[in-house]
């Protein structure tokens, strides 16, 4: 098969590609070819493509570093506008045809700051932008910019995601050789199993691995067990599905990336003419949500890079990186490699490499005689092996051109000699692997520090999981197949079912190497520790050694800030940014924190790792969200009469989840204009309001009385039948919660009223109190509000309107008096009419079963035709009240105010048999200083000016800062009736200060001046609404 | 999320559709006026915030809108017991 000149380093045959599928992609603008089976990175590095980014703070030349999610570097965003992607990591990225990535990085602050960023330490942010105040808002829009965390889609996004709640018995995270032995016997026991792994394929490091297994191939073992658990079908199989979030009581979080392979934005499902099925999305991506009974965390192990100077020029990967380029995707990324390492099993990757038919400079081993059968092999091989040496500085511009290595002392601490040129073109390292135990500890697991396995393993498990294979620091194949599988059957027999299982039948595995063969696969010999290769000069001093790559910490900024007092890790973390990429320090934290170990004196253990925190991987916001955006977002509560407002072209006001007509405004009018003359309506004549949003609880039982006498601050015991009271409700603590009125319909029965937004609370509140306080009152509460529609008709003419559509209650002012409630017929509907105003005017509201208010509002409508029935909407309701000094809870009030703040002290009794709720608290000396908040009413000298909601109040507008505030204004509206402005506020000792003048400031720097009033501003003696 | 199990509905449910209401076995004074402001003080304003069990007052919310009693670890969030309204801890 011929290879496509334009890949150069594409080998001729191997890896698990496609030749015959060629697929056109673009990287930065550039065309480059791969292969069907590739991913962005491996063919990035297929086509010799070197400089993937610029580092985020120097602006440094930066190439492919790993195979996975520990990639640092090579970080990109697909496509462009609305449907682009930000943040991908090319190594997680598969090819398709067509693809378009530009890469994230734009030159860091070097671009900006020039050569001084050379200068730029640890906690640079906190030393150089944060003083004088207001610096750091300037330089950080353009730091961020400069240093390039991607581009956000600049429109709707395109396509629709899916969100699952599942349940099973086990959930296996991680698909490698652990994760499959674990799946297949708890799906061989009946349990009912999920398998997720973040790649394509199932089978992690088999796919690649030259060990046989039964006499085949490792895959091909993978491939047979993926077949087994697909026949099951009790198992769910997740492919390019990522765990990424362990929370409380074995819930987890899985995104599962269903088209992204295909393209960027989903295609969609055609419709099916036969049956008129209409075209689908189709769900880009799913957000699984599991509560899974056992968990077996199987998530592998990431490769250690080593730490030395120039540790990140292009050209210098991971080994286990390299062997997955070679052996997977049949890319040899340079022609001559260096291999330095501390493990055994980083040899693979140089008896890969010289399997390619490249040329190895030699393996450098800090260990001073390394003897294993890999190193054996190696040798045999004709590679070369230098034992005791480190190696030390990479040497190149923008691409590796060769290395330093020198002798090192036993410990691997210090240089034993001279150093000595060796010429390469890649270099390949290994400071061995740190298991992936981000799940283990998001779930509580506080991990250990292991000297033996120089690795954080996962600590003792706080939830109903365990960790095995590569994940819990076991490293040769058949450890791990065993332990996976005792894993799953273990986990399988706790959370179901299992007993009497044949036991696991372990593969055969056989290993041949060039050179030599073995009946199982090669044993290792032990590794050594080495986080900071030793240089000629001090840390300070030497080329930069590169602890996280993808934020620029160096080894130097760790010691620094260890210097400056930093002990704690966490702290570290954040002065230096190390960890803090959207790679979170995959690679370089276990580094970063045994550089800062020893820098302090202590152990790595005692140092200690940082938090872990969800998710793994990055998450896109699509996946989180769901179906749950636009109207999907929120339920919209809406009335019976809805419609009508609607073709009525009402300006709509949320209130709670109600939509409610917020004004009326007749063609050409503004606001103003539409409120004034739907308040001068109600006023002269009849107006109409949708008021079936009020809160309705519905109280039943002997005890009801004696229950609303507790609640409420009045008296309820001897409410008679068919009247009203306005009650208010307090918080233990004596401020005001809620308040409406309550009718008493029946000997055992009331009906309840709060206010729209606090209906919910208002009936848990009650729910609270009859359930653990006073079990032993007869009493249930029933939440009514949407049984009910409510039309208020408000105005002088209200009772000549109700009198034509109302049958069977006595209209007239003696027989149905106000604050009373009646019960017959209107429009032919069984009605409930309560005798209540919080206009002022005479008032009737008007209750019949919901599906029926489009109905009677109608009738309403025609009856009051003759009368000039006006519609009316909050706004009007608002400034209505306003009028009468009727205050809102939550609008005038603000969970601070007694009743006595609000002059409501009339509606309070005192002595009561059993008290009420917040009674005790009304005596505190703070609520009775004589300078609380106290409501009044505001005159605007200026009769026109209205004053905005929420300005303060001052005595003087002869002021310096800090001024002493007087108070401030809770509602302001221009009231058509008075034909002025008006105000409700709150001011400091406000009742004794009627006259007063005061002063209330504006943004400009104006004034409004008003003079302290009564708050009832309209009608004070109350003759209209008892009309 | 936590798992909570509803000793009315008798069943796992998350935790989506209940509602926290703080510290549980709070006796209510039976005579508030015969406290000092500082007693009643101590009633209204001050709650445990224990490091380990607690127990504490939940409702299904969004179930059967009942209030049960909790015995939770606040370290590991574990849930040891759930036990209805009156029943003695």
């Amino acid at each position: 098969m011929a290879v496509s000149p334009s890949q150069p380093w594409r080998l001729a045959v191997g890896g698990r590609i496609d030749r015959t599928k060629p697929l056109r992609f673009t990287f930065d603008g550039r065309s480059l070819q791969g292969f069907a089976g590739d991913t962005l990175a491996s063919a990035l590095l297929a086509n010799g493509v070197d400089v993937v980014g610029r580092s985020f703070k120097y602006g440094r030349p930066r190439g492919i570093v790993g195979q996975g999610a520990e990639e640092p570097n090579a970080i990109v965003r697909l496509g462009t506008g609305a449907a682009s992607v930000p943040n991908l990591r090319a190594t997680q990225v598969q090819l398709y045809e067509g693809l378009a990535a530009h890469s994230n990085a734009k030159g860091g602050f070097k671009r900006y700051a020039g050569a001084a960023a050379g200068l730029l330490p640890a906690g640079f942010y906190y030393k150089t932008f944060m003083a004088p105040k207001g610096l750091w808002m300037f330089w950080e829009r353009r730091l961020r910019h400069a240093a390039g965390f991607g581009e956000a889609p600049d429109g709707p996004d395109p396509d629709c995601y899916d969100k699952l709640n599942q349940h099973c018995d086990v959930l296996v995270a991680g698909g490698g050789p652990a994760g499959l032995a674990a799946a297949l016997t708890a799906g061989r026991a009946g349990a009912r199993v999920i398998l997720a792994d973040e790649r394509a394929e199932f089978g992690g490091s088999l796919l690649a691995s030259k060990l046989r297994l039964n006499g085949g191939a490792a895959a091909d073992w993978a491939a047979q067990a993926v077949a087994e658990l697909g026949a099951l079908g009790e198992v769910t199989l997740l492919r390019r599905s990522t765990v990424f979030g362990y929370y409380d009581h074995n819930f987890l979080t899985i995104l599962e990336r269903r088209t992204d392979h295909l393209g960027l934005v989903a295609a969609p499902q055609e419709g099916d003419p036969a049956t008129g099925a209409a075209p689908m999305k189709k769900a880009r991506q799913r957000l699984h949500r599991v509560r899974a009974k056992q968990v077996v965390l199987a998530t592998g192990a990431l490769e250690r890079p080593l730490v030395f100077a120039n540790n990140d020029l292009p050209g210098v990967m991971l080994a286990s990186a390299l062997s997955t380029y070679v052996n997977g995707y049949g890319v040899a990324p340079g022609r001559r490699l260096l291999l330095c390492t501390a493990n055994d099993h980083a040899y693979h990757a140089a008896l890969d490499w010289r399997r390619a038919g490249r040329e190895v400079a030699a393996v450098v081993d800090v260990r001073p005689n390394p003897q294993g059968a890999l190193v054996k092999e190696a040798l045999a091989s004709g590679i070369e092996v230098i034992g005791g040496h480190g190696l030390i500085e990479a040497l190149g511009g923008r691409r590796v051109q060769g290395a330093l290595i020198a002798p090192l002392d036993a410990a691997g601490l210090r240089l034993a000699g001279p150093g000595q040129r060796m010429d390469c073109d890649l270099i390949a390292c290994s400071g061995g692997w740190s298991p992936a135990i981000h799940l283990s500890s998001q779930a509580g697991a506080k991990p250990h520090w292991s000297p033996d396995a120089s690795a954080f393993l996962p600590g003792t498990p706080r939830q109903a999981n365990r960790s095995v294979g590569a994940a819990a620091g076991t490293w040769a194949l058949a450890d791990c197949l065993r332990d996976g599988a005792q894993a799953g059957a273990e986990a399988a027999a706790l959370a179901c079912c299992g007993d009497g299982l044949p036991p696991f039948q372990e593969p055969r595995i056989a290993w041949r190497g060039t050179a030599s063969a073995l009946a199982n696969e090669p044993p290792e010999e032990p590794q050594q520790a080495l986080f900071l290769a030793p240089h000629p000069k001090p840390v300070s001093r030497a080329p930069k050694q590169f602890v996280d790559l993808q934020l620029d910490v160096t080894a130097a900024d760790i010691e620094l800030a260890a210097r400056e007092g930093y002990e704690s890790v966490e702290h570290v973390k954040r002065y230096t940014a190390l960890g803090f990429g959207t790679d979170q320090g995959k690679l370089g934290n276990v580094n970063g924190v045994a550089i800062l170990a020893r820098a302090l004196g202590q152990d790595i253990g005692a140092t200690g790792t940082t938090v872990f925190r969800p998710p793994y991987t990055p998450v896109t916001f699509g996946a989180i969200a769901g179906r749950e955006q636009g109207e999907l977002l929120d339920p919209e509560r809406r009335t019976a009469m809805h419609g009508w407002h609607e073709a009525q072209g009402a300006a709509w006001e949320n209130v709670g989840r109600w939509k409610r007509p917020w004004h009326y405004p007749k063609p050409g009018e503004t606001m103003r204009q539409a409120v004034d003359r739907e308040c001068l309506a109600v006023r002269n004549g009849v107006g109409i309001l949708d008021a079936s949003t009020l809160g309705k609880i519905d109280i039943q039982g002997p005890d009801a009385a004696v229950f609303l006498d507790r609640i409420y601050t009045g008296g309820f015991l001897k409410l008679g039948l068919g009247r009203c009271r306005y009650g208010l409700m307090l918080k233990e603590n004596g401020t005001i919660f809620d308040d409406g009125v309550t009718a008493r319909l029946a000997e055992r029965r009331y009906l309840l009223h709060t206010t729209t937004g606090n209906a919910e609370a208002v009936f848990a509140w009650l729910e609270l109190w009859r359930q653990t306080e006073w079990p032993e009152l007869q009493v249930y509460c029933t939440s009514v509000t949407d049984h009910w529609a409510t039309a208020a008709l408000a105005g002088p003419r209200a009772r000549a309107v109700l009198q034509k559509v109302c049958r069977g209650i006595d209209l007239s002012a003696t027989a149905f008096p106000f604050m009373a409630v009646r019960c017959g017929q209107v429009a032919g509907v069984p009605a409930r009419v309560l005798r209540i105003s919080f206009s002022g005017e005479l008032s009737f509201e008007v209750n019949v079963p919901a599906h029926q208010g489009q109905r009677v509002w109608d009738a309403l409508l025609e009856a009051g035709a003759e009368c000039g029935i006006t519609p009316y909407g909050t706004e009007a309701m608002h400034v209505l009240r306003a009028e009468k000094g009727f205050i809102i809870v939550g609008q005038d009030t603000d969970g601070s105010m007694t009743p006595d703040d609000m002059g409501l002290g009339w509606a309070v009794r005192p002595n009561k048999v059993f008290g009420f709720l917040g009674d005790r608290s009304l005596s505190l000396a703070d609520h009775q200083r004589e300078d609380r908040l106290q409501l009044v009413g505001l005159k605007p000298l200026d009769a026109r000016s209205v004053i905005p909601e929420g300005a303060q109040i001052l005595s003087t507008t002869d002021v310096r800062p800090p001024a002493a505030m007087q108070g401030h204004v809770t509602s302001s509206y221009f009231s058509a009736v008075l034909n002025r402005s008006i105000a409700l506020a709150m001011l400091k000792g406000g009742r004794r200060r009627m006259g007063e003048t005061v002063h209330c400031p504006l943004t400009g720097g104006q004034f409004i001046a008003a003079q302290v009033v009564n708050p009832v501003f309209y009608d004070p003696d109350g003759e209209r609404q008892r009309a | 999320m936590l798992q909570i199990h509803c000793p009315y509905c008798q069943g796992l449910r998350s935790e989506e559709e209940f509602a926290y209401g703080g510290e549980a076995h709070i006796r209510r004074p039976a005579d508030p006026g015969a406290l000092t402001d500082q007693a009643w003080g101590e009633y209204l304003h001050f709650r445990k915030n224990p490091r380990g069990l607690h127990r504490e007052l939940w409702q299904h919310a969004a179930g059967c809108r009942r209030y049960f009693n909790v015995l939770r670890d606040t370290v590991s969030y574990e849930i040891l017991k759930v036990y209805p309204i009156g029943e003695k801890p």
